[in-house]
C-alpha cells in the first residue's frame, strides 16, 4: 500500500482521468487517515492520563510544577501499595464474584428462555419477547428507590447479594434478545435433522444450539459482563459499608478521603479495575459487535 | 444390496424398541416446557421490574414518613419547586443535545472508518472503541481530575496557549457542557459502530448504480446512504435518548448536581433526595417523572420491535 | 425396510387452509418413490408428515405395519435429507454422520464401522475430519446422504435434495443417488418440483396439484398417457401444446382448430373419441411430436403450417415457437432444417401420439 502511493508520483499515467480519480481516492483516504487520529487522540486523553498520573507520586502531583502531561519520576508505587491494601483487594474480589454469578444467572436465563421462545414457542410466547425487551426501557435510575425497600424487606440492604439479585435485571434483556436473534437464525431444519436423528429438546439445546450460536453465547456473555462490572448506581445506593463495596464505588468512595486526594492511587486503581474488560475486548471485541449489531441492521 | 445389508447385520435398529407417546400429548408437553424455561425469566421481571415500577407509583404517593396516602401531593409539590424545573430543563437539554452530538460524531467516524475498510481496521476501532470499554465510573473520575480547579491538565495546557483558566465545573454553563462532554465521549463509539455495520450492510452495487446515474458524493449520501440508514439510525437515537435520560454515574460523580443544583438529572436528583436525605416518597416521585418520556420513546421503539418480531416468524 | 402407507391423509392448518387434501398411497417395500408438483402442491407438507415433523390432521400413515400417527419423529425410523443438507455446522463430517448413531448409545467400533462403510460408498473417506464450511455443495450433499445410510432406516426421505445445486452437479447427484439406491435399496419417498429428476429417478412418480394427487404411474406411463390436463402439461419439457378444437365428421373423424386446420383422427382412436364429437374439447400434443415434414410420412401424420415466431437453436434439436389462432405453441425440429421469423414452415403432427381433453372435466379421454 505504501509502496504503490509513493511510485504511483512517477510513473507514467496511462490517462490523465484514471491517474486523477486514482489521486481523489488517495487523499480522501489521508484525509480519512488524519481526521481518524485526531479523534484516536482525543478518545484517548482520559485513559493516558490515568496511566501517566499513576505513575506519579503524590509529591510530584502536588508540586504543580511543569507539564502535568509527562512523568518525570515514574513508579510503579501507586500499584504496589494497591496489591498490598487489603480494602483494595477487597473490592476486586467483590466484583469479580459479583460479576461471575452475574454472568452465570444471567446466561441461564437468556439462554433457556431464548431457545424456548425462538423454538418451543408456547401461548403469549409472542407478547413476552415483546415484554423482555420493553423492560430495558425501565432503567436502573427509575426503580433504584422502590428497590431499596425490596432489598430492605429482604435484608439484603449493605450486602454484596443484592447486587447478585439485581444484576441480572440489567443483563437479562438484552442477553435475552441476542440470543433469541442467534438463535432464529439457525435453520430450522437443523433441529429437524437432529430431531430425525433422535435427539431429544435437551439434547438439542446442548448439542446443537448452544455450539452453532456460540458467537452470541460470547457477545452476550460480554455484555452481562460489562454491566456487571462496571455497575455504579445500585452498589452505591445499596452497600454502605467499605467490605463490600465493589471496585467502582470501592474507588470512587473510599478511595477519596476529604481533602486528600492521593490521585497517584486512584488513577492507579482506576487502571486496574479497567484492566479486565480492556483485556477482554482486546480478544473478543468481534464477537460483541457482531452481537450487538446483528439484530439492529437485520430490521 | 450386498453392501447395505452388511451394514444391518447384527443392528436391529434401537429405536423400533422406544416406547412411543402421543404427538398431541407431546405437542401439550412441549409447550408446558416452552413455558417452564420462561419461567426464571418470567420471574425476573416480574418481581424486579414490573411490581417495583408500580410500588414506586405506591410509594411516590406517601407522605415522608410513608403512614399516610397523600396522592399526588409529592409530584405537585416536586413541579412547584423551581430547583426541580430546573431538574426538567436540564434532563431534556442534557438528553437531547448529547444524544445530537454523539450521532454526528458517531455518524462521522463511521465514514471514516468505512473509507479506511479493510486497512487496519481493526486496530483503529479498538482504539476508537477504548472510552466505551472503560467502566463509566471510573473514566468520568479522570475526566473529573481533569478538570479539577486547581491541578487541571487541560487549565494548563490552556495557560500554556496563552489562555485563561476556565472553571470547567465551576458555573452553571460551563459544568453542563463539561457533563454533556463526558458523555458524548462516552457514547459516540457506540453510534460509531452500529452506524457503520449499517454503512456496510448497503449493497455496493447501489453506489455503482448511482455513480453511473450520475451522482456526486454529496448526492450519494443524501439519496443512498441516509435512506438506506434511516431504520438503524432512528433505532439508535431512540435507545440512545432512553440511557441518555436515565444517565446516573456521569454527573453523580463530576458535578453531584452542583454548582447550585444546575446540573442534576432525574437519576442524580432522585438519588439525593431519596437515598443521601432519606425522603423515600419524593424520591420515588422524582424518578417516576421520567416515565412519560420514556413511555414516548418506549411507543416508538415498541413499534420497530413488533415490525422486527413480524419479520422473525 | 418397510412399506409406507398413507390412507385419507390431510393436512389443514389453521384457518380451514388445507394443504392436503385427503390423500391414499401405498409405497412398497425397496420402491423408490418420487412426489412431484409445483410449490404449493402439499408435497413438502407429505413428506414431512411421513417424518413426524407435522402432525397429521387426519387419516393414517403407516409404516413398516405399524400406524405412526403419534411416534415421534426419532421413533420412527426413518432418515431424511434436507434442501439445505441440514449440516451441524460445528460437527465434522464424521460426527456428522454419527450424531444418529452416538444418540442412540451404538457401541464406538459399530459408529466407526458404519460411518466408514457409508463414506467409503458415498466417497467421502477423505473428508470425515472436515468441517461442512469447508465443503462444496456436492459434498455437503454427499454426506447429508451418508448421514441417512448411516442410521440404516426403514425409510429413507429426500426433500429437494438437489435443487441448491448447480445444473451441472444436479445432474451427476441424480445418478450417485439413483445409484446408492440400486445399493441400498431402501424404501424411498423423495420429493422435487423438477420433473426431470422424478422421471429419472423414480420407480413411480406421484403427481400432486393443489393437495391432491393427480396421477400416480411409473415415468414413461405418466409421459404417454397422462391422466388430467395437469399430468399432461407438468411432464415433459418443452411442456405440451394444447390448443382449443372441436371434433368434425367430415369424411371421417377429425380434429378442426381454431383457425380452420383440420387433422384426421388416426382409426384406432376413431371409437374412443366418437362420443365427444361437438364438444369443447382441448388437442394436447407434445412439441416433439410436431416435426418438420419429410416425403414419405407414417400412417397417422397430419401436417399444418407454421408462421414462426421465434427460433430457438439447442444444438441437438432445434425449437420452434409459433401460433395458432392466437395460442403459443412450440415445436422441435431437427436442426438441419434453416427456418426463420416470420417464414412459413410445414409441419408434421403425429396424431399417433396427441392426447385429447375434455374440457369440462379437464380429464385426458
Amino acid at each position: 500500500m505504501s509502496g504503490a502511493s509513493a511510485t504511483a508520483g512517477n510513473m507514467p499515467r496511462p490517462k490523465a482521468k484514471v491517474g486523477s480519480m486514482e489521486r481523489q481516492q488517495r487523499i480522501a483516504l489521508w484525509v480519512s487517515y488524519i481526521m481518524l487520529s485526531i479523534f484516536v487522540v482525543i478518545f484517548l486523553i482520559p485513559p493516558f492520563y490515568m496511566i501517566i498520573t499513576s505513575l506519579k507520586t503524590s509529591v510530584e502531583i502536588s508540586a504543580q510544577a511543569g507539564n502535568p502531561w509527562i512523568v518525570k519520576d515514574p513508579t510503579l508505587a501507586n500499584y504496589w501499595e494497591l496489591l498490598t491494601n487489603a480494602a483494595f483487594r477487597r473490592y476486586f474480589i467483590n466484583s469479580v464474584w459479583v460479576t461471575m454469578l452475574t454472568v452465570t444467572i444471567s446466561m441461564t436465563i437468556a439462554i433457556l428462555a431464548a431457545f424456548s421462545l425462538s423454538r418451543m414457542g408456547f401461548k403469549g410466547s409472542q407478547v413476552l419477547s415483546t415484554g423482555v425487551f420493553l423492560t430495558y426501557l425501565v432503567p436502573p435510575s427509575l426503580l433504584f428507590i422502590p428497590l431499596f425497600q425490596i432489598m430492605g424487606w429482604l435484608g439484603l440492604i449493605n450486602s454484596t447479594w443484592a447486587l447478585v439479585v439485581l444484576f441480572p435485571t440489567l443483563a437479562v434483556p438484552f442477553c435475552t434478545w441476542i440470543m433469541i436473534g442467534y438463535f432464529s437464525s439457525i435453520p430450522r431444519e437443523l433441529d429437524e435433522a437432529a430431531l430425525i436423528d433422535g435427539a431429544s429438546y435437551p439434547q438439542i439445546l446442548l448439542r446443537i444450539f448452544i455450539p452453532v450460536a456460540l458467537p452470541g453465547i460470547i457477545a452476550a456473555t460480554i455484555f452481562a459482563f460489562t454491566v456487571s462490572w462496571g455497575a455504579f448506581l445500585y452498589p452505591l445506593a445499596y452497600l454502605y459499608s467499605a467490605d463490600q463495596a465493589t471496585l467502582t464505588v470501592g474507588i470512587v468512595r473510599e478511595l477519596i478521603k476529604g481533602d486528600v486526594f492521593a490521585w497517584g492511587l486512584i488513577m492507579a486503581a482506576c487502571a486496574m479495575a479497567a484492566a479486565p474488560p480492556i483485556i477482554i475486548y482486546t480478544f473478543l471485541m468481534d464477537y460483541y459487535i457482531a452481537g450487538l449489531t446483528a439484530g439492529a441492521t437485520k430490521g | 444390496m450386498a453392501d447395505g445389508s452388511t451394514m444391518v447385520v447384527g443392528a436391529p435398529s434401537a429405536a423400533s424398541t422406544r416406547p412411543t407417546g402421543s404427538m398431541k400429548m407431546l405437542a401439550r408437553r412441549r409447550s408446558m416446557a416452552a413455558l417452564a424455561l420462561c419461567a426464571p425469566l418470567i420471574l425476573l421481571i416480574v418481581c424486579l421490574k414490573v411490581y417495583p415500577t408500580f410500588y414506586a407509583v405506591y410509594l411516590a404517593m406517601l407522605d415522608r414518613r410513608m403512614n399516610n396516602f397523600v396522592g399526588l401531593d409529592n409530584f405537585a409539590f416536586m413541579l412547584s419547586r423551581p430547583s426541580f424545573q430546573l431538574v426538567i430543563f436540564q434532563s431534556v437539554f442534557f438528553a437531547v443535545t448529547a444524544v445530537i452530538l454523539k450521532a454526528f460524531f458517531g455518524f462521522v467516524l463511521a465514514h471514516l472508518m468505512h473509507n479506511i475498510r479493510g486497512r487496519n481496521e481493526r486496530v483503529w476501532r479498538g482504539l476508537l472503541l477504548v472510552p466505551w470499554v472503560i467502566p463509566l465510573a471510573l473514566s468520568t473520575l479522570t475526566w473529573w481530575w481533569l478538570f479539577d480547579p486547581s491541578y487541571s491538565a487541560f487549565n494548563w495546557t490552556l495557560n500554556a496557549l496563552g489562555i485563561e483558566d476556565i472553571a470547567f465545573l465551576g458555573s452553571t454553563w460551563s459544568a453542563r457542557f463539561s457533563v454533556i462532554a463526558v458523555n458524548v465521549w462516552y457514547g459516540a463509539p457506540f453510534f460509531m459502530i452500529m452506524y457503520l455495520a449499517a454503512l456496510k450492510s448497503v449493497p455496493d452495487q447501489l453506489y455503482e448504480a448511482a455513480a453511473i446515474d450520475g451522482a456526486n458524493a454529496w448526492q450519494k449520501l443524501v439519496f443512498i446512504t441516509l435512506p438506506m440508514m434511516r431504520n438503524i439510525i432512528l433505532i439508535t437515537v431512540l435507545y440512545s435518548l432512553i440511557v441518555t435520560f436515565a444517565d446516573f454515574d456521569i454527573v453523580r460523580i463530576l458535578t453531584n448536581g452542583g454548582p447550585q443544583d444546575s446540573t442534576h438529572l432525574f437519576a442524580t436528583y432522585a438519588f439525593t433526595v431519596g437515598i443521601q436525605s432519606g425522603n423515600i416518597p419524593r424520591g420515588a416521585a422524582v424518578s417516576l417523572f421520567m416515565f412519560p418520556i420514556l413511555a414516548t420513546l418506549a411507543f416508538f421503539v415498541l413499534r420497530d420491535v413488533m415490525k422486527r418480531n413480524k419479520e422473525l416468524s | 425396510m418397510a412399506n409406507v402407507s398413507i390412507r385419507k391423509v390431510v393436512k389443514a392448518y389453521e384457518g380451514d387452509v388445507q394443504a392436503v387434501k385427503g390423500i391414499d398411497l401405498e409405497i412398497v417395500d425397496h420402491e423408490f418413490v418420487v412426489l412431484v408438483g409445483p410449490s404449493g402442491c402439499g408435497k413438502s407438507t407429505t413428506l414431512r408428515m411421513i417424518a413426524g415433523l407435522e402432525e397429521i390432521t387426519a387419516g393414517e400413515i403407516w409404516i413398516g405395519g405399524d400406524v405412526v400417527n403419534d411416534v415421534p419423529p426419532r421413533d420412527r425410523d426413518i432418515a431424511m435429507v434436507f434442501q439445505n443438507y441440514a449440516l451441524y455446522p460445528h460437527m465434522s463430517v464424521f460426527d456428522n454422520m454419527a450424531f444418529g448413531l452416538k444418540l442412540r448409545k451404538f457401541p464406538k467400533e459399530e459408529i466407526k464401522r458404519r460411518v466408514d462403510e457409508a463414506a467409503k460408498m458415498l466417497d467421502i473417506q477423505m473428508l470425515l475430519d472436515r468441517k461442512p464450511k469447508a465443503l462444496s455443495g456436492g459434498q455437503r450433499q454427499r454426506v447429508a446422504m451418508g448421514r441417512a445410510v448411516v442410521r440404516n432406516p426403514k425409510v429413507f426421505l429426500f426433500d429437494e435434495p438437489l435443487s441448491n445445486l448447480d445444473a451441472k452437479l444436479r445432474v451427476q447427484m441424480r445418478t450417485e443417488i439413483k445409484k446408492l439406491h440400486q445399493l441400498v435399496p431402501t424404501t424411498t419417498v423423495y420429493v422435487t418440483h423438477d420433473q426431470i429428476e422424478a422421471m429419472t429417478l423414480a420407480d413411480r412418480v406421484v403427481v400432486m396439484n393443489h393437495g391432491v394427487i393427480e396421477q400416480v404411474g411409473a415415468p414413461q406411463e405418466l409421459y404417454h398417457n397422462p391422466a388430467t390436463r395437469f399430468v399432461a402439461g407438468f411432464i415433459g419439457s418443452p411442456a405440451m401444446n394444447f390448443l382449443p378444437c372441436q371434433l368434425v365428421d367430415d369424411g371421417g373423424l377429425k380434429v378442426q382448430l381454431a383457425d380452420g386446420t383440420k387433422m384426421a383422427v388416426p382409426p384406432q382412436r376413431v371409437d374412443r373419441y366418437g362420443p365427444f364429437k361437438g364438444k369443447k374439447m382441448t388437442l394436447g400434443i407434445r412439441p416433439e411430436h410436431m416435426t418438420e415434414t419429410h416425403d414419405s410420412e407414417k400412417p397417422g401424420v397430419q401436417r399444418m403450417n407454421a408462421k414462426v415466431d421465434v427460433v430457438e437453436p439447442m444444438g441437438m434439436e432445434t425449437l420452434v415457437h409459433h401460433f395458432v389462432d392466437g395460442v403459443a405453441v412450440c415445436s422441435r425440429i431437427d436442426p438441419n432444417v434453416h427456418t426463420g421469423p416470420g417464414e412459413i414452415l410445414p409441419l408434421a403432427v403425429d396424431m399417433n401420439n396427441m392426447h385429447l381433453i375434455e374440457d369440462a372435466s379437464n380429464r385426458v379421454v
